[in-house]
């Protein structure tokens, strides 16, 4: 086959902020068979759900939760990016959506942390 | 499978992902609310059965999502794993119908009576 | 006659540094798909650029060596390769750019066929222009008047700002999406289709659109803004290309796609 790129061509932020983006979106829809799962827990009634509930509590799974709610927050950020530089007639200020998005993500998950310690 | 459709799968991804991005939103703020007060699933279902306006919406959400995560989801096949053709298409189809209907189930689990 | 042979003998060799003994540790790709990188010891100059230092290997050191260039001044595009992993002219960058640790690493340009060593086959860049039906056509002749464009109007400009490519290849072979779908129309091909949408005076629009419609066209790109990153002309093809992504989107809600 032809010669392939390696990281040193990829190493601008553009294309970081396409990773975070396609590895978020795969991630979140691993999870979401798993949620929709989960909160059909409550079919066998409220004290399933409350049994369910009283699992999450356990320190890993607030850890993954913070991580998903960070994985959500990436995605959403980075995906409202993309439609302002798709949408939008091309402008130089759009290369700071990124700051922006990253800025966003840290925020939101941040303050979801914050509720729960 | 032809250019029309390819350009709308596209326009759906992009529409989708802009409705998502309200939803997600909505959804994060009612976690967070949740969250900050303690849920039991007893104040979760107590607030959400029977509550036609939050069924509404999260069955829509699970739509929205549904095509959101299988347009692309053929991106992913089609540059990571080389899977082009009708049958990631119909792989990828029969993916997002399995995911609405769970979606669906868990709406019903949690706003129907 | 003895001094003008001691006079010859004075003048230092070109190829010699007036610093006298700095080198250069350059790594050349030989081979074709497979090969391999190949050592050579060059003299660092002032102001030297890639092409000095390929041009200087394959005279004095290694007369096989195959590449490619012709205007060395930046008109042409023929001299594009990958120089330590990144694709640019090397006809206009200095090795004082671009080299780490001493070292410079070249390479032909990714994302197409090699031939040999630094030589790699265009056919398929320049195939993906025509698919993307890159050529104007028009419809008036010499004895019509000529069109009347504003330079300041938004088709102009958005033609101005992409007109000037030269077909050098760079976007093309920094682009992730050519490397992982064999299909997609590139950067370049892109490019040109946008500068033709906004031309005012082209009469096959929506045979074009249709062109650049789809999974191996527009849609394709994911925005890595790599080509626009490496352009050495400063094009930016993710404009464009999310242009043509609006075009073909209406297109095709209205029915011509």
């Amino acid at each position: 086959m032809t010669m392939k790129n390696d990281y040193r061509s990829h190493n601008h932020p553009a294309y970081w902020a396409f990773v975070v983006h396609r590895v978020s979106g795969v991630l979140l829809t691993l999870y979401l068979p798993v949620h929709f799962w989960a909160l059909s827990q409550a079919l066998q009634g409220e004290a399933r759900l409350e049994s369910f509930l009283k699992w999450t509590e356990q320190p890993l799974v607030k850890l993954g939760e913070v991580l998903l709610i960070v994985l959500l927050a990436a995605h959403l950020t980075g995906g409202v990016r993309l439609l302002m530089l798709e949408f939008l007639a091309w402008r130089g200020w759009q290369k700071n959506l990124l700051a922006g998005a990253a800025g966003a993500t840290v925020v939101i998950g941040t303050a979801f942390l914050l509720n729960l310690l | 499978m032809n250019t029309r459709t390819q350009v709308l799968l596209w326009a759906a991804q992009r529409v989708s992902g802009a409705l998502l991005g309200l939803f997600v939103l909505v959804h994060l703020a009612v976690i967070i609310y949740a969250v900050r007060n303690g849920l039991t699933a007893g104040e979760i279902l107590g607030r959400t059965r029977g509550n036609a306006g939050w069924a509404s919406f999260y069955a829509l959400f699970a739509f929205a999502v549904s095509i959101h995560a299988s347009i692309g989801l053929r991106a992913v096949c089609t540059e990571v794993l080389g899977w082009q053709g009708r049958g990631r298409d119909f792989a990828l189809l029969m993916f997002g119908v399995l995911l609405f209907a769970w979606g669906l189930r868990a709406v019903w689990a949690v706003t129907g009576a | 006659m003895d001094s003008e042979v001691n006079e010859k003998a004075a003048v230092p060799h070109p190829s010699l540094s007036a610093r006298g003994a700095e080198r250069l540790r350059v790594r050349i790709w030989r081979g074709g798909e497979s090969g391999e990188f190949q050592e050579f010891d060059v003299p660092r100059q002032e102001s030297q650029t890639v092409l000095d230092v390929v041009t200087y290997v394959q005279r004095a050191l290694e007369p096989t060596l195959a590449y490619r260039y012709a205007c060395r001044v930046g008109m042409c595009g023929s001299c594009a390769m990958t120089v330590n992993g990144r694709a640019m002219w090397t006809c206009r960058t200095h090795v004082s750019k671009v080299v780490e640790n001493g070292t410079v690493e070249i390479a032909p340009l990714h994302n197409l066929p090699v031939v040999r060593d630094l030589v790699t086959d265009m056919t398929s860049f320049f195939d993906k222009w025509a698919r993307a039906r890159g050529q104007f056509k028009g419809s008036k002749t010499r004895r019509e008047d000529f069109a009347r464009i504003s330079p300041q109007s938004t088709g102009r400009r958005n033609i101005d700002a992409g007109i000037e490519c030269i077909g050098c290849g760079v976007c093309y072979a920094s682009c992730d999406v050519v490397t992982w779908n064999p299909e997609y129309l590139g950067p370049a091909a892109l490019n040109r289709a946008w500068t033709l949408v906004n031309d005012v005076r082209d009469e096959v629009k929506r045979e074009r659109l249709a062109a650049v419609a789809g999974d191996a066209g527009c849609n394709a790109c994911h925005t890595h803004v790599t080509c626009s990153e490496r352009c050495p002309k400063g094009i930016e093809p993710t404009a464009g290309i999310a242009g043509l992504k609006r075009m073909v989107f209406g297109a095709a809600l209205k029915g011509e796609i």
